[in-house]
């Protein structure tokens, strides 16, 4: 937006009361002179001067510093699309409102209108730095709704462990990193990145696909692991714990970073509590609440690790939260490798013909995923397993009617899916628990009483990411 | 608006003498239900050639579950019952029914006494269902006198405990009362509910649209509410958007 010669475009009714506005027809402005919303500033770079001497005195108003001051929702702080409507009596917040919506793509309504198998590929796309947790949540819901959660191949569930721990860091570093990054710095945000690519290329390898995998099926994975990702998944859990120090090496005891997030946006547990905040958030409160733990699903009551928590409840316990949590995830990436080298060869997609797509994938000359053992058979041996093939891959499979809750412990807290089946090929009705968009509401809280700066600390300490807010 | 059957399967009906045939009772209960779907794979495109197009299959009927409960169940159920009882309410008129499906507990809660049973739910220390997971809205334009349906997903930390909590209202009167007094946390999720369902929740502060432009006409996860899209034309072939194709319903 340009910015106009006069910044006072509104200066009928900033300067005038509310009755000489209602008078003043005469102007034939497109604005609704009756609403007094006071004076409009549009900033447009280099010209904060102009604005601020005008805030504090460059007229009648002098000595009325209340401003209200919008953040976003395109400011790169913001994570992606928030805005953030902030009442300001000089540099202290009075008063903050999120508002969201910016990013709401109708991921739910969407999901209504494909086969169950097919919402994979739209929930995944909710949440973009957790899709592997979209997709289990998910995946875990329809099974549950199917009653088939026990069938599940083990080796299926260690895969889905696998991709969410490798996942929960690649979030967390992303998290921290761009902490970093709006806390001025810049080089915690670049390793961030540069480890987080680590790992996404391990998704790359095992799923095909850096983000948006589609990879967790209703009834197991789509495929198994590819030749040689055992050795890469070693090396990572091998090199990663050197490279997580130098991030807390840079962090942990940096007297600016200390500054500006201990003590800032705290939020107690029974704040936590009424707000429903979940996740690092709850845990930096000292109580030690994960569904990994306490819940547990996939298998992970058979994992060695620990939860951990810090008492202090500010945005630093949350980054310290985030960072001991990338080690316990690292151990259980650990254990799942060896759990898969044992398990080679076992079956990754439920047995049910009925429900489970074709899982034993090779590379085809088009360079997308065949199962040539299936193509023969329904090609050139048998009709009636052609005809089951459409049937499954474009109809579907029923779900019986009825309605779950299926929930993980996603990075950034619960995120649970209600699905609703009435008995037929696609969803009745799929409603994502986002922990993003719980957890935001807790922004005004966090803020409301301190200085503008904290703020930016504070999202960033919530971690939302707004395509999971928005869906 | 279809009764519901406040009682176990099974239990004596109170005030008949002659003991009627249960098989009898089982198919005039049956019969009353509404017609879930006509012949015999519910096509409304083509016709049926089944042979059984004359085919009436009815919804089946709704039935509390029967006691025992299983798992924490019955103890949620007993002790939200004792709880309202000291406020002079007592389970049965606050809950219509009770449902246990795939291992998730649900009540179905009168809306006027939603607050009353969420207040005891969070309050009382044998519930402590302190954490509420928000609120998912479900239309059932197919069912007359309770279309909408606000869904709520409750945890207790203390008891490691889920319950779930479901209201209805009718499309004629799409109110509930809001919780937001009661669990704070509902305040974006009633807001979201509102927006894309038109439930209204009597008490929220500020009951606006939040995931779609304030100006909006329309809620749009209700069934009746087109997903919209456009043909796309892919080699020559086209294919209609997502809500226009064939679908095996």
């Amino acid at each position: 937006m340009t910015a106009p010669a006069d910044h006072q475009t509104h200066s009928a009714s900033a300067t005038g009361t509310a009755s000489d506005a209602s008078d003043s027809d005469a102007s034939d402005s497109v604005y609704d002179e009756d609403y007094d919303e006071g004076r409009v500033y549009h900033v447009s770079g280099q010209d904060w001067d102009e604005v601020v001497t005008a805030a504090v005195g460059g007229d009648d108003r002098s000595g009325d510093e209340r401003m209200v001051v919008n953040m976003g929702p395109q400011h790169p702080s913001t994570h992606g699309v928030l805005r953030l409507v902030v009442t300001l009596d000089g540099e202290t917040v009075t008063e903050l409102r999120p508002v969201i919506g910016y990013l709401h793509t109708g991921i739910e309504k969407n999901m209504e209108f494909r086969t169950w198998t097919q919402g994979v590929t739209f929930c995944t796309r909710m949440d973009y730095l957790s899709p592997l947790f979209n997709e289990t949540a998910y995946c875990l819901a329809v099974e549950k709704l199917l009653g088939i959660t026990a069938e599940i191949p083990d080796r299926a569930t260690v895969i889905r462990v696998l991709l969410m721990e490798l996942n929960r860091i690649g979030s967390h570093l992303t998290a921290v990193g761009t902490m970093g990054l709006e806390l001025g710095a810049t080089t915690v945000f670049i390793y961030g990145m540069r480890e987080r690519e680590k790992t996404l290329d391990l998704l790359e390898l095992i799923t095909g696909l850096r983000m948006n995998h589609a990879f967790i099926r209703p009834g197991g994975v789509a495929q198994d692991l590819p030749a040689g990702a055992l050795e890469r998944l070693r090396e990572y859990v091998r090199i990663m714990p050197g490279l997580l120090g130098e991030i807390r090496a840079l962090f942990d005891a940096a007297p600016v970073f200390l500054a500006r997030t201990r003590d800032i946006a705290y939020l107690d547990v029974t704040g936590c509590m009424s707000l429903g905040v979940t996740g690092p958030i709850l845990r930096a409160t000292g109580l030690p609440w994960d569904l990994r733990k306490s819940q547990p699903y996939c298998g992970y009551e058979t994992y060695d690790f620990d939860v951990p928590v810090q008492t202090s409840a500010d945005a630093f316990g949350r980054y310290l939260v985030r960072m001991d949590e990338l080690d316990q995830s690292l151990r259980i990436i650990g254990q799942c490798v060896d759990r898969l080298a044992e398990s080679a060869g076992q079956p990754v997609m439920i047995g049910d013909a009925k429900i489970g797509w074709p899982a034993k994938l090779a590379l085809g000359p088009d360079g997308l995923g065949n199962s040539p053992d299936h193509i023969a058979h329904i090609m050139s041996q048998s009709m009636e397993a052609l005809i089951h093939h459409f049937k499954l891959v474009t109809e579907g499979f029923r779900v019986p009617a009825g309605q779950v809750y299926a929930a993980v412990e996603s990075p950034r807290g619960e995120l649970g899916c209600h699905a609703v089946s009435d008995g037929g090929t696609r969803p009745y009705r799929v409603h994502f628990r986002d922990p993003s968009f719980t957890n935001l509401q807790s922004v005004s809280v966090m803020c409301e009483g301190g200085m503008i700066a904290d703020i930016i600390a504070a999202v960033s300490s919530i971690d939302p990411v707004m395509g999971g807010v928005d869906r | 608006m279809t009764e519901r059957n406040d009682q176990a399967p099974g239990s004596p009906a109170e005030g008949s003498t002659a003991v009627p045939d249960p098989a009898a009772l089982a198919g005039r209960e049956r019969l009353a239900e509404q017609v879930a779907r006509t012949g015999m794979f519910g096509t409304l495109t083509t016709g049926d050639t089944s042979g059984y197009g004359g085919l009436e299959v009815r919804r089946p009927p709704r039935i509390s579950s029967p006691r025992p409960y299983g798992s924490y169940f019955d103890e949620v159920a007993d002790n939200l019952g004792v709880a309202l009882a000291a406020d002079g309410s007592s389970f049965g008129a606050a809950v219509e029914q009770v449902v246990v499906a795939n291992g998730d507990l649900t009540f179905y809660v009168r809306r006027e006494q939603l607050r009353a049973v969420a207040a005891k739910l969070r309050d009382e220390p044998t519930l402590a269902f302190e954490m509420c997971l928000g609120v998912s809205g479900v239309h059932y334009p197919f069912e007359p006198g309770e279309e909408l349906r606000a869904v709520y997903h409750l945890l207790s930390i203390t008891h490691n405990r889920r319950l779930r909590v479901e209201v209805t209202a009718p499309d004629s009167d799409p109110h509930v009362p809001s919780l937001v007094d009661v669990y704070p946390t509902c305040d974006f999720h009633e807001r979201e509910t509102w927006d894309f369902f038109g439930l209204i929740f009597d008490g929220h502060p500020a009951l606006t649209r939040i995931e779609m432009p304030d100006d909006w006409r329309g809620h749009p996860q209700r069934k009746d509410y087109p997903l919209g899209g456009i043909p796309v034309e892919y080699r020559g072939a086209t294919i209609p958007p997502p809500d226009e194709r064939r679908a095996y319903e």
